[in-house]
């Protein structure tokens, strides 16, 4: 007799509920994707606007483009930097407020502090103080030392790029490291240290092996964040000197916004996605092994 | 931040801890600071060297310059009425998704949550060429359509109904049964019962897409061309003069204000923050 009963109601709120967001991958997500792999299988016209079924050119163009080793160079260059020097920074950090002491929640909050400023505004800050005449090179100056024009060479603007966005974003791993380290037992220090093992050891032996999970997937999530890092390249250095700070995402802008081919941007926009992808899929297989904590 | 081991910590090691940490902390402290101090120098003092973060002649000039050189309080208030809209209806969609995905079963829920979480995997540079092509014939090119719905409804999203779901799957069942006794339908016991206990996800979500909608750059970018419609890491940029030159003074005012506000409120919520994105890291 009753049509609407609650098991039909429930399944029906179900959808409804799940509408809005399923409609936005399909619509921002999915379907993007999908007009990006077709757009790669085409030439644009940039002046008439029409577009010609190209095949796998792009793809073949790849091979071909005389800029993308250095590009690709840069993008390992920046990620590589970017996950070893935040990964040790961070469990340098975290394991140092690792302990009660008063001051800890003061410098947590400092060393968060730039997560939560823009990343314009950071790096505009950063892009003055590494000015030729900016406050770095006034203070090496202020001991006796000529600093370089840090974001006009090669070598030392891959490194400003890399210390900025380091500093900007350790703040998020610093946090993931406290978590784990908390969920070290703490009988399994206090046995080791009637054992009379020596604090270095106990580090290496105990803490490092038990929070390694969390080290790898932080790893990983950080390089994935480093791949699509695209303010800080485009205020501090816009790609610069050369191309050796071109990653992989500001050349895609570069090719599809400002060269307006859009075939080959989405060529390369795919190439980031299967990066990311394959990172991603990593994360997930390793996501077993995660250390689990209950809040 | 606390473990038991360690509290017999000796006065000389405590004291080398925090000289550690202040000598850390210098990189990240200091940049800030030295942004506040120098939007209220006078120009040509923000280039003495050795650099100082002290001044004789403190000066609000460079905020006033800030609103005339461009619209900036019309980009300041674009950027907080998208952030404010995105945030309130992040909260709503992922809410909804994450309740239904967490506590509702209805056939195929495995199935479209796998394709929802397609949206974690797809950064947004790879999304962007097509959607501004999208746009574009839709006519949607240079307003700030395009900033709020991906925002609010695509990839950003599923990472708040994620969070929401997670959160939603630890409640007991005995609070929807009691619901349900008192005559509630779903509806019903999502908003009246769930989303109240749900606060904490819920502030989560709401720090953490509040920030990402301040932030964006490179959507702003590529979506608006007037300069009334910027947003505000947008316009931070555009602080030069006709030779293209930096005007400093101008732009450090500028980020000053666009930077201080979030600064005081997580300053006065760290901990929320602090765990919100703890939260939406680890799980």
């Amino acid at each position: 007799m009753r049509y609407w009963t609650t098991r039909r109601r429930d399944v029906l709120t179900g959808y409804l509920f799940i509408a809005p967001q399923l409609a936005g991958v399909l619509l921002f997500v999915l379907i993007p994707v999908g007009l990006a792999i077709w757009y790669s299988l085409n030439k644009w016209n940039v002046f008439t606007g029409k577009q010609v079924f190209v095949g796998a050119d792009h793809y073949a163009a790849l091979a071909s483009d005389p800029q993308l080793p250095k590009v690709l160079l840069a993008t390992v260059v920046f990620s590589g930097g970017v996950v070893v020097l935040n990964i040790t920074l961070g469990l340098l950090i975290a394991v140092l407020l690792n302990r009660r002491f008063r001051g800890a929640t003061f410098f947590r909050t400092l060393f968060f502090s730039p997560v939560v400023v823009s990343v314009v505004a950071w790096t505009l800050v950063w892009g003055f103080l590494l000015q030729d005449n900016g406050g770095i090179n006034g203070l090496l100056h202020a001991i006796g030392v000529d600093g370089p024009n840090w974001l006009q060479h090669g070598d030392t603007a891959m490194l400003s790029v890399i210390v900025s966005q380091v500093v900007r974003s350790v703040g998020v791993n610093m946090v993931l490291f406290l978590a784990a380290l908390q969920g070290v037992p703490s009988e399994l220090y206090e046995a080791a240290r009637i054992d009379g093992a020596h604090s270095r050891s106990i580090f290496t032996r105990i803490t490092l092996p038990l929070i390694s999970p969390t080290v790898l997937l932080t790893a990983i999530i950080t390089v994935v964040g480093a791949l699509q890092s695209f303010a800080q390249i485009a205020v501090l250095t816009g790609g610069g000197p050369e191309l050796s700070t071109t990653v992989l995402v500001y050349y895609v802008f570069q090719q599809a916004f400002e060269f307006n081919d859009i075939g080959y941007g989405s060529t390369l926009a795919l190439m980031l996605l299967s990066f990311v992808m394959v990172l991603t899929l990593l994360q997930w297989q390793l996501r077993r092994k995660w250390v689990f904590h209950e809040q | 931040m606390n473990n038991k081991g360690s509290s017999r910590t000796s006065l000389l090691r405590r004291a080398l801890l925090v000289a550690a940490l202040a000598v850390l902390a210098i990189p990240f402290a200091v940049p800030t600071i030295w942004m506040v101090a120098a939007s209220i120098k006078p120009l040509p003092e923000i280039f003495k060297a050795p650099p100082s973060l002290w001044t004789e002649h403190p000066t609000l000039a460079a905020y006033g310059e800030a609103f005339t050189f461009q619209p900036f309080a019309r980009q300041y208030l674009n950027s907080v009425y998208i952030a404010v809209l995105v945030t309130l209806i992040t909260l709503l969609v992922s809410s909804m998704a994450g309740y239904a995905f967490a506590r509702i079963r209805f056939p195929g829920a495995n199935a479209l949550f796998l394709v929802v979480l397609t949206g974690l995997l797809v950064p947004s540079e790879v999304t962007i060429v097509p959607l501004f092509q999208v746009f574009k014939r839709a006519g949607m090119i240079n307003t700030h359509w395009p900033l709020i719905l991906v925002t609010a409804f695509g990839a950003p999203c599923v990472l708040a109904s994620f969070i929401m779901r997670q959160f939603f799957i630890a409640l007991p069942a005995e609070l929807e049964e009691a619901g349900r006794l008192d005559g509630l339908g779903r509806p019903g016991i999502w908003w009246r019962i769930c989303l109240p206990l749900a606060r904490p996800a819920l502030s989560a979500v709401a720090i953490l897409t509040f920030l990402a909608s301040w932030n964006l750059y490179l959507e702003p970018t590529v979506y608006l061309t007037s300069p009334e419609l910027f947003t505000l890491p947008q316009a931070l940029t555009r602080f030069t003069d006709a030779y293209g030159a930096d005007m400093w003074n101008t732009q450090l005012a500028a980020a000053t204000m666009t930077v201080l506000p979030v600064l005081i409120v997580f300053v006065i919520a760290q901990r929320q923050f602090v765990e919100g994105l703890a939260h939406s890291g680890l799980k």
